[in-house]
């Protein structure tokens, strides 16, 4: 049986960011990715973090196979035919130090597997990983579905995804629950580069992105997006399972709906349909984070839950998480110590980071949005019904409609009940 | 023994698709594979070294990414890979093609003499099958082409089946000899972790023009006489018609046949003479 020093498990942006460490720290690294090529099988929204991403690979800006720099970030409450938006515009986004980026996994995560190469990694593909390997209590490497396809290793750095299979045998992770889960569709549309950059007020190769509440869920909890690509848009949708399954709305459908909004459909006309993507998402937080080491093992990325729904972010917590992990990996290797205790430090780390401080200021929140449904109903209608009374000039003298925009609140929301969301989101959000 | 494949990078033709107005190959973002023709040929040439020990090369004529298909190649359980690849090689046909493969079969086997080429019958981009036999000729083997099976290597001769038109054939030839493979020659194998882990760190080496001592005039385009003066999607078949026959049987059955009356499907002998006319 060959031996590695570390064996990361799946090859996306929390795998490959731990490969790339452990490499750099000259240990011996390989990565089990059982898709085609790492990117494959990677899916998400698409905005990659500048910081995070910079942190892994300095400068990446300059080879990686980018979109466009996002300088835009709109978010827009649907309300019927009607929206209620906000952006926020800083043209200076469009040069080092770069905010974030949009990308197609494919190309990028191809290209973050060539720089873990470059660093001394291995990248075994197209081969599933099926368990640990054990001698007694102790993890030596993994098992993998091909023939002679023991593998041995001193650490394994558990970056599987979402589905957490091995995590779970290895006695960390807990089976997926519907409640801690989204599934998101998108579909990648091909429009001409003009077209974007018109369409959403850009220069040449500035980027911006869309996320939409209320209505582009029909009021459950998740958001949907819309994201420039050099020529072409990613439009998704996601949601929590659980009201979906309730609710009995196929993600898809919810696509189809957010597409035929008039406000999506202007963006979208005259594009075609290149790919269909479909995921699940780690919506669990702080509370569902689960045992990340023990002897011989680290979970890092969306094994590990580290998402953070609120703020889209993902791919900047899968990054960092596995950058830590391959350093501690690789410092516990040289030190000749993989134990649980040594390992610990993984812990420490992560806890030290904004990934678990973002996720546990906002360990309420999950709850406090499924528990409040109509939070993603009613107060999208409020706002679309206050903005309207506000901005049309029908002769109504200003205070009286005032007078009238408070009334309608009112009416579709108790000052009690008003007062009692204010408190609630408050504690969930502070 | 020594094996040697002749393989081909090729776009996966399951998503190439043709564009309607200016007739070309729409190829962007189309993944590509190893033809599957010569992953058969390989596969039997694997086979046939774990049986009887020897050695794989694999060669390989094309672009920079072409390494891509090499290093896969070499999971399955190769010895050696090859890239042919430079400029002046591009643009070839056919005919340039088995010129250039054949120089570079003739190099390898000045230190290690080749006794079976191994070809797909055809590649999945182009379906010429002339390559195969291209080489053959050149190099002055004979050539064993459609090859389902290998019967039996005794003595220095090899016996095969063919498929042919409508049966089989069985075929004898003295080696060294060139086979060109069918698909059911084999079923590809699934190729072990310590196979995977050589592939991954396996460099192809690179042959461009200075190391193949070569004739340019009979390479790229220069050396290809072939021309392509139209690529033309078929015209899609419309769905035909279906008849419900759960509901009155007899007069669906009659319906069909006036149908295909109508449609010259059937046609009636004027020479023949009913039997209960009278």
């Amino acid at each position: 049986m060959e031996k590695f020093d570390v064996i990361v498990v799946g090859g996306g942006p929390a795998g490959l960011s731990a490969a790339i460490s452990a490499a750099k720290a000259g240990v011996r690294t390989c990565v089990i990715e059982r898709g085609d090529y790492p990117g494959t099988k990677n899916i998400m929204g698409g905005v990659l973090y500048t910081k995070s991403t910079e942190a892994v690979v300095p400068e990446f800006w300059r080879e990686a196979p980018l979109e466009r720099p996002v300088i835009e970030q709109r978010y827009g409450i649907l309300s019927g035919d009607e929206i209620v938006s906000m952006a926020y515009r800083d043209p200076s986004w469009d040069q080092p130090p770069y905010n974030a980026h949009t990308v197609l996994r494919v190309k990028f995560d191809r290209w973050l597997a060539q720089q873990a190469e470059k660093a001394g990694a291995l990248i075994i593909t197209e081969t599933v990983v099926e368990d640990l390997l054990y001698d007694g209590d102790e993890v030596i490497g993994v098992h993998t579905g091909r023939s002679e396809g023991d593998l041995g290793a001193k650490v394994v750095i558990l970056a599987e995804g979402v589905n957490n299979f091995i995590a779970q045998k290895a006695g960390l992770a807990k089976p997926l629950k519907a409640e801690n889960v989204a599934v998101a569709v998108k579909e990648i549309i091909s429009l001409p580069t003009e077209k974007i950059e018109d369409r959403f007020c850009l220069e040449p190769g500035q980027g911006a992105t869309i996320e939409l509440f209320g209505d582009s869920t029909q009021g459950m909890v998740g958001t949907a997006f819309i994201y420039t690509n050099k020529d072409s848009l990613s439009i998704g949708v996601g949601a929590l399972i659980k009201p979906l399954i309730s609710a009995k709305w196929t993600p898809n459908d919810l696509l189809d709906a957010l597409k035929a909004k008039p406000y999506v459909k202007r963006l979208l006309q005259g594009g075609e349909i290149k790919e269909y993507l479909a995921h699940m998402i780690p919506e669990g937080g702080y509370n569902a984070i689960p045992k990340l080491y023990r002897q011989g093992v680290m979970v890092v990325g969306d094994t590990a839950m580290f998402v953070n729904g609120l703020h889209r972010e993902g791919s900047n917590l899968a990054m960092t998480s596995g950058k830590i992990a391959g350093e501690v990996a690789a410092q516990a290797i040289k030190i000749g110590d993989v134990s649980e205790r040594s390992l610990n430090h993984y812990d420490d780390r992560v806890r030290d980071s904004f990934i678990i401080k973002d996720l546990h200021k906002y360990r309420k929140t999950g709850e406090f949005l499924e528990s409040n449904p109509h939070l993603f109903k009613v107060y999208p209608e409020i706002a679309s019904k206050a903005m309207k009374k506000f901005f049309t000039a029908d002769e109504t003298p200003k205070k009286e409609v005032q007078k009238q925009i408070m009334k309608m609140a009112f009416e579709k929301r108790s000052k009690r009940e008003l007062l009692g969301d204010i408190f609630s989101a408050w504690r969930a959000f502070k | 023994m020594h094996y040697l494949i002749c393989l081909k990078q090729v776009p996966d033709t399951s998503e190439v698709r043709i564009d309607p107005q200016t007739n070309t190959l729409m190829r962007e973002g189309v993944p590509s594979i190893i033809n599957p023709y010569d992953a058969h040929a390989l596969e039997e040439a694997i086979r046939l070294k774990e049986s009887f020990g020897g050695k794989v090369t694999i060669i390989c004529m094309g672009p920079p990414q072409a390494k891509e298909a090499l290093k896969k190649a070499m999971s399955f359980g190769a010895d050696r890979a090859i890239l042919l690849s430079d400029r002046a090689f591009a643009g070839s046909d056919s005919l340039a093609t088995a010129y250039i493969l054949t120089v570079a079969i003739q190099k390898i086997s000045e230190t290690d003499p080749v006794d079976i080429v191994f070809c797909g019958k055809e590649a999945i981009d182009g379906d010429t099958a002339q390559t195969g036999p291209g080489i053959a000729q050149r190099l002055g083997f004979p050539q064993l082409t459609y090859v389902i099976k290998i019967r039996e290597i005794n003595q220095g001769w090899i016996t095969v089946e063919r498929k042919t038109e409508g049966g089989l054939e069985v075929a004898k030839a003295k080696l060294p000899v060139l086979l060109t493979a069918e698909k059911e020659l084999n079923d590809l194998s699934y190729a072990s972790l310590p196979n995977m882990m050589k592939a991954a760190a396996y460099e192809p080496e690179v042959w461009d023009v200075k190391v193949l001592p070569s004739d340019l005039s009979q390479m790229g385009l220069k050396g290809s006489p072939t021309s392509v003066s139209r690529i033309f999607a078929p015209e899609a078949k419309s769905g035909g018609e279906i008849l419900d026959g759960m509901k009155e049987p007899a007069i669906v059955a009659g319906n069909v046949v006036e149908k295909m009356f109508q449609q010259n499907m059937i046609m009636v002998d004027p020479l023949a003479k009913g039997g209960d006319d009278k």
